[in-house]
């Protein structure tokens, strides 16, 4: 049994001018290409005692390593990304070796040739977009008969009115703003709001977009974004990135049907 | 902070390639991207992402991503002790136990009513 493995950062149609193989991939290891089907698959060899199955449940829990191996496939993706319109992979996917990898490329060639020529000329832009629910007013509270335990049971309720209103309005706020982006965008996907922890702010994020953006139009997009800011609402601009959020392949391999001879 | 007034900001160009020297892409956004998206390959693979049981409460805090308010912590209905079912219970209860005491000493006062008349 071999103890290396092969890591696959990304898949490109054509072996671009990039600086991706003078990078130090993930472990400090070198990035190189495998070439294989008018596919280019981006990889690194990998120690499987680091990047093993077992090793992996515990390092992916360490935040430090995670942090560094993040950046370091990051890093490949994007260079990659500059020279040639790029599937980036998901983080450790490990192959047992190159021949698999080959494999790979010969078998999914066509989904990763329509993955490509979707992304091709375009970028993906983050939209987040963050409202302090906080400073919502509260519900006006009316004078009403009744002992203190009444009195404070209608502060609570109107209290909880108005954080209901709050919600209610910061979210149809998302969806106008993800309306009038996916309209100017080739593609888009909503995901899942970060929590504060991630995002760093204390104020609610109530969108987080990706928008698949002609190059050409990049401008134009980041102008839109800035300008649906105000009333409360702040926008955070990020990218352009490599096509994440896009690259999704068409159909899942079919256990049996996979194997070419 | 949010201030609908002020100038707009440069656009952040967190991770441009056109860009020289821009500002590196925030670790948060890049763990959302490299573990949450990018093409997933399933088939006879050595290792994948999928296989690692990577929901540990260390990660989903990093990665923790949310659908909704209710994921979003913003349940607050949920906790709220005036809301919640058990809650609506206890003050049905105390509604009933309210009548049933004003009932008693009504009954009480009618019973000494009748007492002052005897």
């Amino acid at each position: 049994m071999n103890d290396t493995g092969t890591y696959l950062y990304a898949v490109t149609r054509g072996a671009g001018r990039n600086r991706a193989e003078s990078l130090a991939g993930v472990g400090g290891t070198p990035v190189r290409t495998i070439t294989h089907a008018g596919l280019v698959a981006y990889v690194s060899t990998v120690p499987l005692d680091q990047f093993g199955s077992q090793p992996l449940q515990r390092s992916m829990e360490d935040l430090d390593w995670l942090g560094d191996t993040a950046r370091a496939h990051h890093a490949v993706v994007e260079a990659v990304a500059e020279g040639s319109p790029t599937a980036p992979v998901r983080l450790v996917t490990v192959y047992t070796d190159d021949d698999q990898v080959r494999n790979l490329l010969s078998r999914r060639r066509d989904d990763f040739v329509e993955v490509l020529s979707r992304i091709t000329d375009r970028q993906e832009w983050g939209v987040k977009v963050y409202m302090d629910l906080a400073g919502a007013p509260p519900v006006e509270e009316r004078a009403e008969g009744g002992g203190p335990g009444a009195a404070y049971l209608r502060r609570r309720q109107a209290s909880l009115r108005g954080r209901e209103e709050a919600w209610r309005e910061a979210a149809s706020r998302a969806e106008q703003i993800h309306d009038v982006l996916s309209s100017f965008a080739t593609a888009s996907h909503r995901h899942r709001a970060q929590d504060p922890e991630l995002s760093g702010r204390k104020e609610l994020m109530i969108l987080n977009g990706a928008y698949l953006v002609d190059l050409s139009r990049a401008e134009e997009f980041a102008r839109l974004a800035e300008g649906l800011r105000g009333e409360g609402v702040d926008i955070e601009l990020t990218g352009p990135w490599a096509p994440y959020s896009f690259a999704e392949l068409a159909e899942p391999d079919e256990p049996g049907v996979a194997d070419d001879d | 902070m949010t201030d609908a007034s002020r100038p707009l900001p440069a656009v952040r160009q967190s991770s441009s390639p056109a860009t020289a020297g821009r500002e590196p892409a925030n670790l948060g956004d890049i763990l959302e991207r490299v573990l949450d998206r990018g093409v997933v390959i399933a088939g006879d693979i050595r290792v994948n992402l999928l296989d690692i049981e990577l929901l540990t409460i260390k990660l989903r805090l990093v990665i923790a991503s949310v659908d909704t308010a209710r994921e979003m912590g913003i349940d607050w209905w949920e906790h709220d002790p005036w809301l919640t079912g058990d809650n609506r219970g206890l003050l049905e209860e105390n509604r009933r136990l309210r009548a049933r005491l004003s009932a008693m000493e009504e009954r009480q006062s009618l019973e000494a009513e009748r007492s002052d008349e005897q």
